[in-house]
């Protein structure tokens, strides 16, 4: 009996040895393919790390974010480029959906449907996501899609090449080809407002706070006490982007 | 810019369901369909050539330099119609200058490089070298020069000389075999990675890629090759073309038999995005892809060719259908590679509806520029026929 016994430890002591070693191995291993899983750098444990949130609770579909926004940073006027813009969704009786973003929602929604065959509507804001792991950066032949340390996904327009990969790997949406210039353009979050300790464009101008941002390694941040206090989702999580982009009372009609 | 904005204004018009904004301008255009088309012939007729030249097939020789030249002309303006698309043209360079690795696209300009400089024209190179000397030696003025600079003003056709050379081609071409492969199954792999497209997003599509790259530069060596021996007023060799053909049928069912296991694993799992993919493939795509590449392309080579194992017909009605099924084979394959690009962006993200792809004639993605793109590869390899004629060349004996 005895004897087993410390058969069975050395046993154990092997097996926990293993288990730590094997441990030790796969986190190396896997700190090496960080690269992989995160196209640009894992999510940084100090200083500021942004998070969006929004409250589609909150939002009445005025278009005003996605307008200040084309206006804030010379987006084309023309309604196929947008960096930011609203969509409305109606869920009839019957089941069907339709899904509406008329100039992306600047100037406002018209509802089509009758009410008595409407089951539920709603406005759901839509920008860059802002992705940890973002399909756009790692696709980037040439880095100039890049994500800043405090977690904001920029190009560099005059590194970029146009070639429009990015365009298409990126599954919101989010992208375009700037008409004019040759190269891509997206939401930067504002960067040069919160520099200057300004709110980006759209949050400001939000008429009914539906729109939160702020540093999620803060505990105290607005987007921390907006995440416990609501059940919040990302679009598409299977999908493993690792967006920072959250949403309160998401329908999972929202693609 | 007015007018590219007119078109933008029609597409939004006949868009159906809702797209997200930013996807009513199709980022990739015809051009982008060239590229894996143009790629996936040079990939194909290497391939065949070296099937003479490593698994000794040797009924293909008359085919042999031929398929390298064609894969040469080619490739040579493989990168033209990626990097005319580009929004920034002139910066092309970049990408190997300051390669991003974590991207598919960025390995793009080694791979060619790689697959131009120490595959291609090495090969070609040493299997040219003795007629380039000889040649100087007959011919005069600038022609001598021209050869005598091809052949890098080595003089040396001693057997021993000669030995060598035909063992460092047999080697490069060893090599070239998985390079084609690399060449092409990552162009697939482009496609493929892009988890946001599930019309692309398949561990299947470097495959497909590298089977259809085959099907198409066979069936254009085979058409070259016709034309050519036509045009010289020479015999075919029908054992040659039979033999091809025979090789083009085996390819073309393990192609189709790919194709039809990933779509029928996407019907099978009909995941999130299957009814918008079922939606696109019997209405935006139904004519490209069931008529064009399904049936013309695929299924009607593959009987006669199918038939042809059975049933010879006479030498000049097989002739004939040769012509046909391999132009309508290149026909298919184009389409193919259209389906792949254009209708993996005709649908939206958000699964939601469709746009529409509207193509001018003229300007910088109309289809003028491709045809273009299409027409320079024959100019090319027109004068490479004129200045390295295959058939004054001496044989080589590849039984090394
Ligand atoms: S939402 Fe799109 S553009 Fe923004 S970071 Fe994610 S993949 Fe990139
Ligand atoms: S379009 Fe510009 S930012 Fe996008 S992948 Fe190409 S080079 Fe990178």
């Amino acid at each position: 009996m005895k004897k087993d016994k410390s058969d069975l430890s050395r046993r154990n002591f092997f097996k926990t040895g293993a288990i730590i070693a094997g441990g030790i191995t796969a986190t190396l291993a896997l700190s090496s393919v960080n690269g992989l899983l995160f196209a640009s750098e894992p999510p940084k444990r100090k200083g500021k790390w942004y998070g969006i949130g929004i409250d589609i609770n909150k939002c009445i579909g005025c278009g005003k974010c996605a307008n200040a926004c084309k206006l804030e940073n010379n987006v084309p006027q023309e309604p196929f480029y947008f960096r930011s813009w609203v969509e409305q969704y109606t869920i009839n009786n019957d089941g069907t959906i339709k899904v509406e973003s008329p100039n992306g929602g600047i100037n406002g929604f018209q509802q089509s449907i009758p009410d008595e065959d409407i089951f539920k509507s709603f406005f759901v804001p839509k920008m860059c996501n802002h992705c940890s792991k973002s399909p756009c950066t790692q696709v980037c032949p040439v880095g100039a899609t890049f994500e800043t340390p405090e977690g904001i996904v920029l190009v560099d327009e005059k590194y970029c090449i146009g070639c429009g990969y990015c365009i298409q790997a990126c599954p919101y949406g989010c992208r375009y080809k700037h008409p004019e210039k040759g190269t891509t353009d997206k939401c930067t979050l504002c960067i040069h407002r919160l520099k200057k300790g300004l709110q980006p464009a759209c949050f400001e101008i939000c008429p009914t706070q539906a729109r939160i941002y702020g540093d999620l390694n803060d505990p105290l941040s607005n987007i921390n006490y907006f995440l416990k206090n609501h059940t919040c989702m990302v679009i598409k999580p299977h999908l493993n982007t690792g967006s920072k982009l959250f949403y309160n009372a998401l329908s999972p009609e929202v693609r | 810019m007015e007018q590219h904005y007119q078109n933008l204004h029609e597409v939004l018009s006949q868009v159906v369901g809702y797209i997200y904004p930013n996807e009513i301008e199709l980022n990739w255009s015809i051009l982008i369909v060239l590229y894996p088309y143009i790629t996936g012939l040079v990939a194909g007729a290497f391939i065949l050539a070296s099937l003479e030249r490593i698994f000794k097939v040797h009924i293909l020789k008359p085919t042999y330099v031929l398929a390298l030249l064609t894969a040469l002309s080619f490739l040579l303006v493989a990168t033209m119609p990626l990097i005319s698309h580009l929004g920034k043209p002139f910066r092309a360079y970049e990408i190997m200058i300051t390669p991003h690795i974590s991207s598919a696209m960025a390995i793009f300009g080694f791979v060619y490089l790689w697959y131009l400089m120490v595959v291609l024209v090495l090969e070609i190179w040493f299997d040219y070298r003795r007629d380039l000397v000889l040649w100087a030696n007959e011919t005069t003025g600038f022609k001598r020069f021209l050869y005598k600079t091809l052949a890098l003003w080595s003089t040396d056709i001693s057997p021993k000389a000669i030995a060598l050379d035909n063992k460092i081609g047999y080697i490069i071409t060893v090599i070239g075999v998985p390079s084609a492969f690399l060449l092409h199954g990552y162009v697939g792999f482009i496609f493929g990675s892009i988890k946001a497209n599930p019309w692309w997003s398949t561990v299947l599509m470097p495959v497909i890629f590298l089977f259809s790259a085959m099907v198409s530069g066979i069936a254009l060596v085979m058409l070259i090759y016709i034309i050519i021996t036509k045009v010289r007023k020479q015999v075919i060799d029908m054992n040659c073309l039979d033999t091809i053909a025979k090789y083009l049928f085996y390819i073309l069912i393990i192609d189709f038999v790919l194709e039809g296991l990933d779509q029928i694993h996407r019907i099978y799992e009909a995941e999130e995005s299957f009814e918008a993919l079922h939606e696109l493939v019997f209405g935006k795509l139904f004519f490209t892809l069931f008529i064009m590449q399904g049936l013309l392309g695929t299924i009607v080579p593959l009987i006669t060719l199918g038939a042809f194992q059975f049933y010879k017909p006479k030498e000049q009605t097989r002739k004939l259908i040769y012509l046909v099924i391999t132009v309508l084979i290149l026909i298919g394959i184009f389409f193919m590679r259209w389906n792949v690009v254009i209708g993996g962006q005709l649908f939206s993200k958000s699964f939601y509806g469709y746009t529409d792809f509207k193509i001018e004639l003229i300007g910088a993605e109309g289809y003028l520029m491709a045809f273009f793109w299409l027409v320079v590869p024959f100019v090319i390899l027109s004068f490479l026929l004129w200045l390295l004629p295959p058939w004054k060349k001496i044989d080589v004996d590849h039984d090394i």
